[in-house]
C-alpha cells in the first residue's frame, strides 16, 4: 500500500485482498473480552471532519482506539474552521501536534489529496469522503461485507442503484470491485449518472427490473437531496417507484443474493423498511465490518516502519 | 529434497537434515507424552500453536494425546504479529489467524505450541497476547527445536531436540500440510556444507 489511502484506485488487487485478509483477522476481536490490540500504541490518529458524519468517524475512532492508537478527533464546528482558517493552517497545526495519521472527510472533492500531497503534513492521510469524489474505506467495507457472504468476488455481478452522480460511494465501489474481478452496474436516471460515466470501468442501465435477477448483489444509494440544487427527477415517489427497491422487486432477486446500503437510509425513499430489515440486509453488518477495514488499513499504513507494500506482507 | 528415510546428517541444497520425518514424529510423541505426565492427564488442557507451523504441530501433538487418552484436547492458534517488539522495524505484516478454542483458555493449561525457539521474543509477545484473551492457570511452552541463543529469561517445558547453532546459522522447518515433506535443516553452516 502507499503511503496514503486517496482513492480506491491505488489499490492493486494484491494490496486490496491483504485489506481484506487482515480485516477477517481483525474482526474477530470483537468476540473477545478485552477489545484491544498493542499494535499502533504510542501513535495518534486525527480525525478531521470538515463536513458531518456519524457511523464514518465513529467508526474511525473505534478502529484506532482499539489498536491503542491515541484519537484526536477535530469538527469544522466549534473549531478554528469555523472562524476561517484555512485547510493549510488547519494542517500545519495538526503537523506541530506530531499526528502519524490524518483521517479526513471535506465538502470538497480533492481536499485529502491536497493535504496529502501539498507537503504540508508528514502523517498518512486517509479519505474519509471528499465531495462526490470518493470513499475508499467504504467501498473496502462493501467489498469486505461481500466477500465474506459470496467469497471471491470474480465475475459475481453487482448492482449499484441509485444516486450515482452525487456519490462517493459508487465511485469508490466501481474502481475496488473491477479491481477485485467483479462486474459492476451502475443503475440510475440518466439525470443522475455523472458526465463521463463511459470512462469509468461498469456497465449502466436505467432499467432496474431487468437488472436485478441477474445480480449477486444489490447495493442502494441515498438520494443526497443536500447535494442538488435542480430538478433530477420528478418527485420523490416516482423516483421510489422506478429506482426504489421493494418487496415486489426484491422477491426476483436470486436466493444468495444479498442488499447492501452504505448509510444513513431513507427508508420509503431508495429502500423500503421491510427491505431494510429483511435477511437479505446486509445493512447492520457494513456498520461492524467498517470497523475491521478500518483497523486493517490503519494498522497497514501505520502499524510497521512504513506502509506494507505489495510485494511484501505475506512473509513469514 | 530429503526422501523422508533420508540419514539424519544427509546433506542437501537446501542445507543439513538435522531431523527428518520419522525423527520429527518420534520427538513429537514423546512431547506429548511428556505433556500428559507433567499435566497428570489431559483434561483442562488447550493447545495453541503460533502460526504458521506451531499449528500443525500442536494439531500433531493433539492427535497423539487423543490416541493414548482417548481425549480431543482443543486446538487453536495464537497470532502475535501485533504484540512483537519489532513491530515498528519492518513494514507492517499480515495477520495470522488467530483461533481460540471454543471453551476459551480460562483456568485451563495453555500448551503453546511453536517450531523453533531462538531469541525467546516471540513467545513474550505470545504471553503478551494471552494476557488479553483471558487467565489461564499455567502456560506452558513445546517447541520442536530449541537453537539457543535466548535474549530473554524464557525456556521451553518440552523440547524435540536441542540444537546448538551459531548465529550465523538459519535453521528451516518444513512440515507437511504447509510445505510438502517433514524436515528441520540447518543452512549457512559451514560444518554442513564440508560434510
Amino acid at each position: 500500500m502507499k503511503r496514503h489511502l486517496l482513492s480506491a484506485a491505488d489499490l492493486s488487487r494484491d494490496d486490496a485482498e491483504l485489506v481484506l485478509r487482515t480485516a477477517e483477522e481483525l474482526r474477530s476481536l470483537a468476540d473477545r473480552p478485552i477489545k484491544k490490540l498493542p499494535a499502533l500504541r504510542g501513535r495518534t490518529v486525527v480525525n478531521l471532519f470538515f463536513e458531518d458524519s456519524t457511523r464514518t468517524r465513529i467508526s474511525f475512532e473505534a478502529a484506532a482506539k482499539r489498536l491503542s492508537a491515541d484519537v484526536i478527533n477535530f469538527a469544522a464546528k466549534g473549531s478554528s474552521l469555523s472562524k476561517g482558517e484555512s485547510l493549510k493552517d488547519t494542517a500545519l497545526t495538526l503537523e506541530a501536534m506530531g499526528a502519524d495519521a490524518v483521517v479526513v472527510r471535506h465538502s470538497a472533492s480533492g481536499a485529502p489529496h491536497r493535504l496529502a500531497n501539498s507537503g504540508w503534513v508528514r502523517s498518512s492521510v486517509v479519505n474519509a469522503g471528499d465531495g462526490t469524489h470518493e470513499h475508499p474505506t467504504q467501498a473496502l467495507l462493501d467489498a469486505f461485507t461481500m466477500w465474506r457472504h459470496l467469497g471471491s468476488l470474480d465475475g459475481r455481478r453487482v448492482a449499484i442503484v441509485g444516486d450515482v452522480l452525487h456519490s462517493r460511494v459508487a465511485r469508490s465501489n466501481a474502481l475496488l470491485l473491477r479491481t477485485l474481478g467483479a462486474e459492476v452496474t451502475l443503475v440510475s436516471p440518466p439525470t443522475l449518472l455523472p458526465v463521463g460515466i463511459e470512462g469509468w470501468p461498469v456497465e449502466t442501465s436505467y432499467d432496474l427490473d431487468a437488472v436485478l435477477p441477474k445480480a449477486d448483489v444489490v447495493m442502494m444509494l441515498r438520494v443526497q437531496r443536500e447535494r442538488m440544487h435542480g430538478g433530477f427527477f420528478p418527485t420523490a415517489r416516482e423516483y421510489s417507484r422506478r429506482y426504489g427497491l421493494d418487496g415486489r422487486r426484491m422477491a426476483t432477486l436470486q436466493d444468495h443474493t444479498i442488499v447492501m446500503h452504505p448509510g444513513p437510509m431513507v427508508r420509503g425513499m431508495e429502500i423500503t423498511a421491510d427491505v431494510a430489515d429483511s435477511d437479505r440486509s446486509v445493512i447492520v453488518e457494513q456498520v461492524t465490518n467498517g470497523v475491521a477495514v478500518r483497523m486493517a488499513v490503519l494498522y497497514l499504513l501505520l502499524g510497521g516502519s512504513e506502509p506494507a507494500v505489495s510485494t511484501e506482507g505475506l512473509s513469514e | 529434497m530429503p526422501a523422508p528415510n533420508a540419514a539424519p546428517d544427509a546433506t542437501t541444497d537446501d542445507g543439513r537434515t538435522v531431523l527428518d520425518a520419522r525423527d520429527i514424529g518420534r520427538a513429537l510423541t514423546r512431547i506429548s507424552h511428556e505433556i500428559l505426565e507433567r499435566n497428570k492427564g489431559a483434561s483442562d488442557l488447550v493447545l495453541l500453536g503460533i502460526p504458521s507451523r506451531g499449528v500443525p504441530l500442536a494439531e500433531r501433538i493433539a492427535e497423539r494425546i487423543a490416541s493414548v487418552e482417548g481425549y480431543d484436547v482443543p486446538v487453536g492458534s495464537l497470532d502475535v504479529t501485533m504484540y512483537r517488539d519489532d513491530l515498528r522495524m519492518k513494514p507492517a505484516r499480515a495477520l495470522l489467524p488467530t483461533q481460540i478454542p471454543g471453551g476459551g483458555i480460562d483456568g485451563r493449561t495453555v500448551v503453546l505450541v511453536d517450531d523453533v525457539l531462538f531469541s525467546g521474543r516471540t513467545i513474550r509477545a505470545a504471553l503478551d497476547a494471552l494476557n488479553d484473551i483471558g487467565r489461564p492457570k499455567a502456560v506452558r511452552l513445546a517447541v520442536l527445536v530449541d537453537r539457543g541463543h535466548r535474549e530473554l529469561p524464557i525456556r521451553a517445558d518440552f523440547v524435540g531436540k536441542n540444537l546448538p547453532t551459531s548465529l550465523v546459522e538459519s535453521v528451516r522447518v518444513r512440515l507437511q500440510g504447509i510445505d510438502d515433506v517433514d524436515a528441520v535443516t540447518i543452512q549457512g553452516s559451514t560444518e554442513g556444507e564440508v560434510a
